[in-house]
């Protein structure tokens, strides 16, 4: 866009002082572009870092030149990281760690994505008195830092008898995600004509017949949105994994840090490097397949007809 | 009076597919509905119309039961329906955008509520083909709504109500998205379709052209009030406020301001045109309220009824004047002519041949013989 508008601009006053302002614009758009390039460069910078390191033997990687790329490509360190790395006591890997995060995100996503998109649905299509206030409340659950939850979310999981479990960690990860949810789907309902509530009435149908037969099959973009964002919050999560886990249903990122900071001896760099890039492929993943369908999502939402 | 007379006849008759009674709708404290007492037959093509905010939608909306009504009863079919849910009241109704399913192709979307119902798929398949042979859409059913055009979808929502068979098909303001050509095709399709298939209708509307031409009962609404009920000729002709009478008929009706003067028997309408007092005698008048000597009056006369060819009346009934125009509207069939009158101006309907020029003074006939007066502080017919 801003390229377009720029380049009309010289096109208007090339009739005037064409060679000079050519000159200065030309000028512009290469320090543009070079400084754009800087900055790709150094975003990208700990990636590359981390993926040649993760790449070398651990005598490379002492003879230092960080930057360098590897002499000798090794993927052993992925396989450590991946079976055999030491995160306290135990030394299997992340692989465990991996199921552990999965078994957690998948349900707490598909939880939080469903009853956020029928809250949205009743808050926006079935009004009722006190609903603008629910709403709201609920978005001010937007705002709520996770440590003030964590000490009423730890004793509530005692007395449910799940604190450590991966079911304890679903629920708050559910809840915690349903102010999100819910916004994101009610924003998106607002689009759809109201009429279209009054004709399935009309029609005979009930609040989840016109839930299931006429809202669900007008939201999959915004049911992309949801769960790029919820899975990304919750594979990312470090906090409510590290506070209501125990040992064996730790999530990856848990894993992670233990990994990183418990090794004796001589730091494996390649290793720590390999189990991190591991944590975060599913979210790397998720946006570059996912990714297009989010920017769509976000910017569509109408219904036409 | 009149209320006997009402009596009398809803005893005779008594076959109203509708009967709205003292109903009342608040939304907190401000009363949207007021009052509302509607009987319409079995077979009647009911228009509410009347301008934006007019509470005629909200009527709507009550009879179909998608809004509660605050107080009053609704019959449909002799059944009260005040407080039944909309699915169990018999009706079918079709939305100004169509309100059609747009994940479901136009088949689904006719069906839709017969499956919700639980009605059997070969019952299903005779009612879809009967509204496909009846609305010609047979070669859409496979299609989705956003790629039918706004004359096909229209025809896809009234297919969708026709299945239901309904007692009482409702229309709300069904037309209003269309192109001024595709409006009248359709409004014309619509009342092609209601006299071939006898139904009950109640259809909402602002403009008041459709209202004119598609009704058999029109209801004039303001303010969320009544205003008038009847057939829509009688409307035209005798309307019973100011407002029904500025608001039906296009060109709008002309008013002119003036005073009641009783001479022992005879009566006349007293105004001022050029600072010269005019006497227009208005015995043919059938008042229907009793009136007295000086009362404030205004008197409506139709456009028809201003013209620049002397009508054949009696001469009382008739003023002569030469008259300003201020403004020509040619549209082939007839000219529609601003004329200055007194501080204001009037609208008159000429004839296509007649010689009519911008600000030159033109001998134009004003036909008392068909008007309406109304009291000016009430706004009333009298």
């Amino acid at each position: 866009m801003t390229n377009l508008t720029m380049t009309n601009i010289t096109v208007q006053y090339s009739g005037n002082k064409p060679k000079k302002l050519r000159f200065w614009h030309k000028a512009a758009r290469y320090s543009l572009y070079i400084l754009l390039i800087l900055f790709a460069l150094f975003y990208i910078m700990p990636l590359f870092v981390m993926v040649i390191t993760s790449l070398k033997s651990l005598d490379e990687i002492h003879q230092g030149g960080l930057l360098n790329l590897p002499e000798n490509i090794t993927f052993e360190p992925w396989f450590v990281a991946w079976s055999s790395a030491c995160a306290g006591v135990s030394c299997n890997g992340l692989k465990g760690f991996f199921f552990n995060s999965v078994l957690l995100v998948v349900p707490a996503v598909f939880i939080a994505t469903l009853i956020g998109a029928i809250n949205g649905y009743a808050l926006m299509h079935w009004r009722f008195k006190g609903s603008e206030i629910i709403f709201a409340l609920l978005l001010f659950g937007c705002f709520i830092p996770f440590q003030i939850v964590l000490l009423p979310m730890a004793i509530l999981l005692g007395k449910m008898h799940l604190s450590g479990s991966i079911t304890g960690l679903i629920m708050v990860h559910a809840i915690y995600g349903i102010p999100f949810t819910t916004m994101f789907f009610r924003n998106y309902y607002m689009t759809i004509p109201v009429e279209l509530v009054k004709a399935a009435k009309i029609d005979g149908a009930g609040f989840f017949r016109i839930f299931f037969s006429i809202f669900l099959p007008l939201s999959p973009p915004i049911i992309v949105v949801t769960i790029i964002w919820e899975f990304t919050n919750i594979w990312n999560d470090f906090l409510f994994g590290i506070s209501f886990s125990a040992a064996g249903t730790q999530p990856i990122t848990v894993a992670l840090n233990n990994i990183v900071n418990s090794t004796t001896g001589v730091k494996e760099y390649n290793v720590d490097m390999a189990a991190a890039i591991i944590a975060a492929l599913p979210t790397l993943l998720v946006y570059i397949f996912a990714g297009k369908y989010f920017i769509r999502g976000l910017s569509a939402g109408s219904v036409k007809g | 009076m009149q209320n006997n007379q009402q009596k009398e006849t809803e005893k005779m008759t008594d076959n109203h597919i509708l009967s709205i009674k003292n109903l009342y709708k608040n939304y907190g404290s401000t009363e949207v509905l007021k009052d509302i007492n509607i009987d319409i037959d079995e077979g009647e093509f009911l228009v509410l119309v009347g301008p934006s905010g007019c509470g005629k939608s909200t009527l709507l909306n009550c009879i179909a039961g998608l809004e509660e009504i605050t107080s009053g009863t609704i019959e449909i079919a002799k059944l009260d329906m005040s407080s039944v849910p909309p699915k169990d009241r018999n009706i079918a109704m079709v939305f100004q955008s169509y309100a059609l399913y747009p994940t479901m192709n136009v088949e689904k979307n006719i069906t839709f509520g017969m499956k919700v119902r639980g009605e059997s798929a070969t019952a299903q398949k005779a009612a879809l083909e009967n509204v496909t042979e009846i609305l010609q859409i047979g070669d859409l059913l496979k299609r989705k709504p956003a790629q039918l055009s706004g004359g096909q979808r229209q025809r896809v929502a009234m297919g969708r109500a026709l299945v239901r068979n309904p007692k009482l098909f409702l229309f709300d303001e069904p037309l209003s998205n269309l192109d001024a050509k595709l409006r009248v095709e359709m409004r014309g399709e619509i009342k092609r379709l209601y006299q071939k298939l006898k139904t009950s209708i109640v259809y909402v509307t602002h403009d008041q052209t459709e209202a004119m031409n598609l009704a058999t009962q029109l209801a004039v609404m303001k303010g969320g009030e009544l205003q008038q009920l009847g057939p829509p000729q009688e409307i035209y002709d005798k309307p019973n406020s100011i407002f029904v009478a500025g608001f039906i008929g296009s060109p709008a009706m002309n008013f002119i301001e003036g005073e009641l003067q009783i001479d022992g028997k005879a009566k006349f309408f007293k105004t001022q045109l050029n600072n010269e007092e005019i006497l227009i005698s208005i015995d043919h008048y059938q008042f229907e309220s009793a009136v007295s000597h000086g009362q404030k009056l205004t008197l409506g006369i139709r456009p028809e009824y201003i013209t620049g060819i002397k009508p054949d009346v009696d001469d009382k009934m008739l003023l002569s004047v030469e008259l300003i125009p201020t403004l020509i509207e040619t549209n082939g069939f007839d000219k529609h002519v601003d004329l200055k009158f007194g501080d204001g101006e009037i609208g008159g309907r000429f004839m296509p041949q007649e010689q009519i020029s911008f600000n030159e003074a033109h001998l134009t006939h004003l036909n008392f013989s068909k008007i309406s007066i109304f009291d000016r502080l009430s706004g009333w017919r009298v």
